[in-house]
């Protein structure tokens, strides 16, 4: 009984923890079918953001649930203002943009903070699961990641933003034609995009440590689950963690690491080619 | 055969020939050695070359055949104790993993970004597992796998049916050489001919082409499984100048393909070879000054690249030099 706790408790870290590091990358593709491979960079940005504020002096919680995502949304407008913007509509050549952007990045960050590991211990301490004990901090990540989705969900349904955002991505002509500013819906969507990746790698810098290369660790996993996920972002992105996540952890759980990455791997493989539009192409095709 | 592609085979043979007689004897065994990887990347990115330009296929993990190729070479010459059946074999693997994943993705009309993840995952799964085949458990045959150490004693290439007359690195060189070569030419001859035409025509519009009465999945299926097997070839290459090791297959490797061809040109077979050694060039320089890091360089080189010079280097370079002699191009 205690096992079956634990297990779940792990499965639920490992999707929360897909989800999150998934969730802007979403976004940006969803809204605007752009796909950022500098992605796992801005997680690591993110990060470092976090890290450095806290050897500040900043308390823990500003520096990951404000400084991280504020610093990387700044980051994210400069780069949609200098690149994205000029690329529209060529999705393989944003593609390639972003990836020379994720490279310039990895190779910068690693001349100005050397490459080694720095981190912050994650708070919170422990819970007890029988004979089991569990980081109290990978609970709160499973917390953070549906308070987020919810959050996501209530800016896109409820606010006007979310509206104008809806009304481009479904038609940006028309959007235009009604007078909707377009390029500044979507300058604000990778903003958005970029802010909520920031806060992911706040939020994952004290579990993984914080490298220069630590984003492509990520990058890979996160454009697969999303491409998994398919058009519609949110609910797309939670069934892709969701199915993704629990493959790996519970692969890793039954043989090992190295073969549970692979069983995730293997399943979004075949996920791709029975859904070809991703899993929201062929259920819940109204959801968000 | 037309007069222009008559004298573009010539040049390549006679480059080719100069190469094979003058680098081994003017440069140092190290230069050479180095020289040799070069040229291994300049057919690796010709593979993807000629799938992504021609064939409009962008596959993010050229490198899985690269690995495989290299991989099966190095456990087959251990076997066998003889490389002349160790290449085939090494051509063959690679080759059959291609046509299986193409029929994977292109009978289930998968297309663009979908192939990009695919393929990408494909090198990410054949990368961890590499990685992960420490220890004397994992061996095939004679051969131990060696997870992340690769297999440093991977034998060079021999005699045909002499195991025992190894072949030195400048006979590596020439060997490497004349493989470019055969490899360019081949691909030449190939989209000059009945089947070169109709993958462009399938790369300008599927649909159209599909209408006109072309299979699109079997025409993909074939330049894909032909790009597998060049990339295989690579690897047997990077196999005899390095030793194999599971950075075949890592996303550093697949990523500088990539650039290579988008510097050189795509759509052209010569931009991807001068794109491998020019940016290669860049790259072994970057990394001899302290200051600098060659990550910083390629990615600014990617990013001007795509932003400034779209075509690419060769295709940019021959607008201009048409633009000069006065010839309008379309």
């Amino acid at each position: 009984m205690d096992l079956l706790v634990a297990v779940a408790l792990q499965v639920m870290t490992g999707i929360a923890t897909l989800f999150l590091i998934s969730l802007g990358l979403a976004v940006i593709f969803g809204m605007m079918g752009v796909i950022n491979l500098a992605h796992g960079e801005f997680l690591m940005l993110g990060g470092y953001a976090a890290i450095l504020s806290v050897r500040h002096g900043i308390n823990l919680w500003v520096a990951m649930f404000l400084i991280a995502p504020l610093a990387v949304g700044l980051f994210g407008l400069i780069v949609e203002r200098l690149m994205i913007r000029r690329l529209y509509g060529q999705m393989v050549e944003t593609m390639l943009a972003t990836w020379g952007l994720s490279l310039a990045l990895i190779g910068i960050v690693t001349m100005v903070f050397g490459n080694t590991v720095g981190g912050f211990s994650a708070p919170l301490g422990s819970v007890q699961v029988g004979k089991f004990q569990f980081s109290a901090y990978s609970l709160f990540l499973i917390g953070a990641a549906g308070l987020l989705a919810v959050l996501v969900w209530i800016v896109l349904r409820r606010t006007p933003y979310g509206l104008l955002a809806r009304g481009t991505m479904q038609n940006a002509e028309m959007a235009a034609a009604l007078g909707v500013a377009t390029e500044r819906v979507y300058a604000v969507t990778f903003a958005l995009g970029a802010a909520l990746t920031g806060l992911a790698g706040g939020l994952l810098a004290p579990l993984s440590g914080v490298v220069p290369t630590m984003g492509t660790a990520y990058i890979a996993k996160a454009f697969i689950t999303v491409i998994t996920g398919g058009a519609a972002m949110l609910v797309g992105t939670l069934s892709a963690s969701v199915l993704l996540g629990a493959a790996g952890v519970l692969g890793t759980f039954l043989t090992t690491p190295v073969l549970g990455e692979a069983a995730l791997l293997a399943l979004a493989i075949v996920l791709v080619r029975l859904l070809p539009r991703g899993i929201t192409g062929r259920f819940f095709q109204r959801a968000l | 055969m037309s007069r222009k592609l008559f004298l573009e085979i010539a040049i390549a043979l006679f480059l080719a020939l100069a190469a094979a007689l003058v680098l081994p004897r003017v440069l140092a065994l190290f230069a050479l050695i180095n020289a040799t990887v070069f040229i291994a990347m300049a057919v690796l990115a010709l593979s993807l070359g000629l799938i992504w330009g021609f064939g409009g296929i962008l596959s993010f993990g050229q490198t899985a055949f690269f690995g495989l190729g290299g991989y099966a070479y190095a456990v087959a010459a251990i076997n066998f104790n003889d490389s002349l059946y160790a290449v085939p074999i090494a051509l063959l693997v690679p080759t059959l993993a291609a046509a299986g994943l193409g029929y994977f993705m292109f009978y289930g009309r998968i297309s663009d970004v979908y192939v990009g993840a695919i393929t990408l995952t494909v090198s990410l799964i054949l990368f961890n597992f590499a990685n992960s085949t420490a220890g004397e458990e994992w061996r095939i045959g004679e051969a131990p796998l060696g997870g992340f150490n690769g297999i440093p004693s991977t034998p060079q290439l021999n005699v045909p049916g002499n195991p025992d007359a190894t072949l030195s690195p400048q006979a590596i060189f020439i060997v490497a050489v004349f493989a470019l070569a055969l490899c360019y030419i081949l691909a030449k001859l190939l989209l000059a001919g009945r089947f070169g035409r109709v993958v462009v025509a399938i790369r300008e519009n599927e649909t159209r082409a599909e209408l006109l009465g072309y299979d699109a999945r079997r025409y993909k299926l074939g330049i894909f499984s032909l790009g597998g097997a060049i990339a295989g070839l690579a690897g047997i290459l990077f196999a005899n100048s390095v030793f194999v090791s599971p950075t075949m297959f890592s996303l550093f490797y697949s990523g500088q393909l990539i650039i290579w061809v988008m510097v050189g040109g795509r759509g052209t077979l010569l931009g991807p070879i001068l794109g491998a050694f020019l940016v290669q060039a860049i790259t072994t320089w970057a990394g001899t000054e302290p200051r600098l890091n060659p990550n910083a360089i390629l990615g600014i080189l990617l990013m001007l690249a795509v932003m400034g010079m779209p075509r690419g280097l060769l295709p940019t370079l021959r607008l201009a030099w048409g633009r000069r002699r006065g010839v309008q191009l379309a």
